[in-house]
Parts: C-alpha cells; sequence; structure tokens
C-alpha cells in the first residue's frame, strides 16, 4: 500500500526541503559532481500491531455538529472503502451502527433507584457496568463539550464484547466525528498579480481583509478488540478549512478535502504505509 | 639534521600511505557505483550489500554511507539508515546533499515514531 505523506497538512518545511533539494540537485549536476535521484518508498510499519485479527468492523460513529452531510454513514463508508483497498484486514459489510441512538438507550436504561424511601432517586447505569453515575445525554450535539457524555459507550466493554460476539471477534473500529461549521473575519495573506511600467508581471503578498467560512471537523477514532471489547487504542485529529465566504463550498466536499488529510494517519495506525519520496545517491 | 631527518620519515610514510588510501578508495568507489547500478534497476538488497562492502574497505568515504542510508530506508531498516546518515554526516559535516537526504529521512522518520494516543 501505498499513501502520499498527507498532502494538504502543513507541509512547509517539506516542500522548503524538497525545493532546496532540487535547487541543490540542479546546481550540482551543473558542477559536474555525480549524483543519482532515485525514487524511494519507505516502508513504515502500522502503529497498532492488528496481527491477531484477520477482520475489521467500522461500526459506526457517535456525530455531531452540522446536518448536512451524514456524518455517520459518511465515515463509515469512506474507511471501509480505504481499508478495502489499503490493508490486509477483511472489512465487515453492515449497517453502520446509529451510535448516538445506542448511547441514549443505554443511559435511558440507567435505573433510577428508588428504592430507599425518603431519600430522592439514585441514578445508576445498569447496561454499563462501570458504576458511572448517569447523566443527561444532550440530544443535539453542538460541540466537543456535548460530545464528552457519550464517551461512556466507548468504554462499555460490555457492549462492545456482545458486538464482537456477533460479528465472530473482529477489531471494531468506531468513536466519533464533530462537523461543524466554522466562520471567521480578519486579515488574511493572498498573493496578487502586478505589473510594472514595463509591463512585467510579479505575484505579490498582499494582506487583505475577508470573511471566511467553512467547517472543522475532529473525529477520534477508538478501536476496539472485538474479543474483550477493550479499547486498544485510539487516535483523534482536528482539521479546519475555511473559505472565501462569497464562495459556497459545499459541506459534503469540505468534509472529503478534511478526512483526505486525516486517512492516511488513520490507514497508518492499522497497516504498514509506503511513503513516496527521492534521494540523491552520490558516487 | 634530526630535524630534517624527522621530516623525511614522516614524508616518507605519507607517500607510502597515499596510495594504499587511493587503492582502498577506488575499490570502494567500484562498489559504490555497482551498488548506484542495480539500485537504479530496483535491486536494492544487492545495493546494499555493495554498499557495505564499500564502507567496510573505506570507512571514511561518505557519499557510500549515505547511499546505504538510502538503502536501509527503502527497505524499512530505519535504525539503520539513521546510523548510516548519521556517519555520513559525521564525515562530511558540510555536505548539503546529505543533510537534504537526512533531513527527508528524518521528516519520515519522526513522523513514524509519533506516540499512539491513549
Amino acid at each position: 500500500m501505498t499513501v502520499r505523506l498527507n498532502p494538504k497538512r502543513p507541509s512547509r518545511s517539506r516542500t522548503g526541503i524538497a525545493v532546496a533539494a532540487a535547487a541543490l540537485a540542479a546546481l550540482t549536476i551543473a558542477c559536474g559532481a555525480e549524483m543519482y535521484e532515485v525514487p524511494v518508498e519507505t516502508p513504515i510499519p502500522a502503529k497498532l500491531d492488528v496481527s491477531a485479527f484477520q477482520r475489521v468492523l467500522v461500526a459506526g460513529f457517535v456525530t455531531g455538529g452540522t446536518e448536512d452531510v451524514d456524518t455517520n454513514q459518511e465515515t463509515v463508508r469512506l474507511l471501509r472503502s480505504q481499508l478495502r483497498n489499503k490493508s490486509e484486514l477483511r472489512v465487515i459489510d453492515a449497517d453502520p451502527m446509529a451510535l448516538n441512538e445506542v448511547a441514549q438507550e443505554q443511559n435511558k436504561a440507567a435505573t433510577v433507584d428508588t428504592s430507599a424511601p425518603g431519600e430522592g432517586p439514585t441514578v445508576r447505569t445498569a447496561s454499563t457496568g462501570e458504576g458511572n453515575a448517569a447523566t443527561l445525554l444532550p440530544q443535539k450535539i453542538k460541540d466537543e463539550k456535548d460530545l464528552e457524555p457519550y464517551d461512556r459507550l466507548f468504554a462499555n466493554t460490555a457492549y462492545w464484547k456482545r458486538i464482537g460476539e456477533e460479528y465472530q471477534n473482529p477489531l471494531i473500529v468506531t468513536g466519533s466525528v464533530l462537523f461543524v461549521p466554522r466562520t471567521s473575519s480578519g486579515l488574511v495573506t493572498r498573493e496578487q498579480e502586478v505589473y510594472d511600467g514595463l509591463g512585467r508581471r510579479r505575484v505579490v503578498p498582499t494582506r487583505v481583509y475577508m470573511e471566511r467560512k467553512g467547517f472543522m471537523l475532529r473525529p477520534k477514532f477508538i478501536f476496539i478488540d472485538g474479543r474483550t471489547g477493550a479499547t486498544i487504542s485510539s487516535l483523534s485529529r482536528r482539521e479546519e478549512a475555511l473559505y472565501n465566504a462569497q464562495n459556497e463550498t459545499p459541506a459534503l466536499s469540505t468534509y472529503f478535502e478534511l478526512m483526505d488529510r486525516i486517512v492516511p494517519d488513520f490507514l497508518g495506525t492499522l497497516s504498514t504505509q509506503k511513503i513516496k519520496g527521492t534521494r540523491v545517491l552520490l558516487k | 639534521m634530526r630535524l630534517i631527518k624527522t621530516l623525511l620519515v614522516i614524508g616518507a610514510s605519507v607517500l607510502a600511505a597515499v596510495p594504499a588510501w587511493a587503492d582502498a578508495r577506488s575499490s570502494a568507489r567500484e562498489q559504490v557505483e555497482f551498488g548506484i547500478n542495480v539500485a537504479q534497476r530496483g535491486l536494492w538488497r544487492e545495493a546494499i550489500y555493495r554498499w557495505e562492502k564499500a564502507v567496510e574497505i573505506d570507512p571514511m568515504y561518505a557519499a557510500a554511507y549515505n547511499d546505504l542510508g538510502i538503502g536501509y530506508e527503502h527497505e524499512g531498516q530505519l535504525d539503520k539508515a539513521r546510523k548510516a546518515y548519521e556517519k555520513a554526516l559525521a564525515i562530511e559535516p558540510n555536505n548539503a546533499q546529505i543533510r537534504q537526504n537526512y533531513d527527508l529521512f528524518k521528516e519520515i522518520n519522526d513522523r513514524s515514531a509519533q506516540p499512539k494516543t491513549p
């Protein structure tokens, strides 16, 4: 499997190195030195040892933010497709689980202990077995704070073990995805074409005031051992894309743009990645 | 008189050592060239073998260590790659080309070494 090194992430340093490398290569060749540029593919081992699993279930995600995109459906679909193409694990096809509802139901199932008369009702979680006091889960998830109480769902080992048994003990991928609109205004640097008196074109950076809007994507992937229901590892990322407010950029296209930056890290957790580059051999 | 004698002895020793060093470098260079040739055809293991021989013959051959670093990197032997690049830079600290290769390698290596999120 081969991926590009996260193409949209801040890569100023990498671009700088690449430009400097190209300039240096040209200079050295011009000077007659003996050097040979060769393509290399550096294999990077997976961050997580998943050798115990042959199958993976991308179960579903607790989602929040905009309703313009079905974030659960799209995330499940995208990750399954990436895993099918770029990992050794067999991907289980199943309907994405509606985990917002599952979390709500588990919360409702928390029993109200009224057995002690005269005392106020005590709320306990019945299904998690974790001993966490049940608190109200926000019906609508608007920000990261709203998401926090939903984390209990991922600590519910009994529940995930049951899901694991249902699918013959795969590696389970779940978590939460927050995809929220963002607006920002202020000075931004843009490149502007300038022509001098002789008609020569130059591009100069100029600072302009701009109103921008876009989205912030904050996925948290949780990897669960389907045999035990326990969390093995998790991966959190946060990406943002802002555009000129006059441009109507569809939410779904922004979602894919942001996921494109995140997917290499996700895949790098589960499978060996090959990173393409060039190096210079010397005599 | 004694000083002249000493200088003559030193001069003779240097003159005797130069051909030996030149021989080693020439022999190592042959290995390096062969390694480059096969690496360009995708035979990286053979290339690594040649470059390992080159640094064995001439342990001060920075270019051979650089090439070895690239070979190890391509094979995913990242620890060995780092050591080879560092050796190359220790011999030729001002070689900008080796520095570039090393910086590109480090960027990938540091990325892969990022700790897992608990």
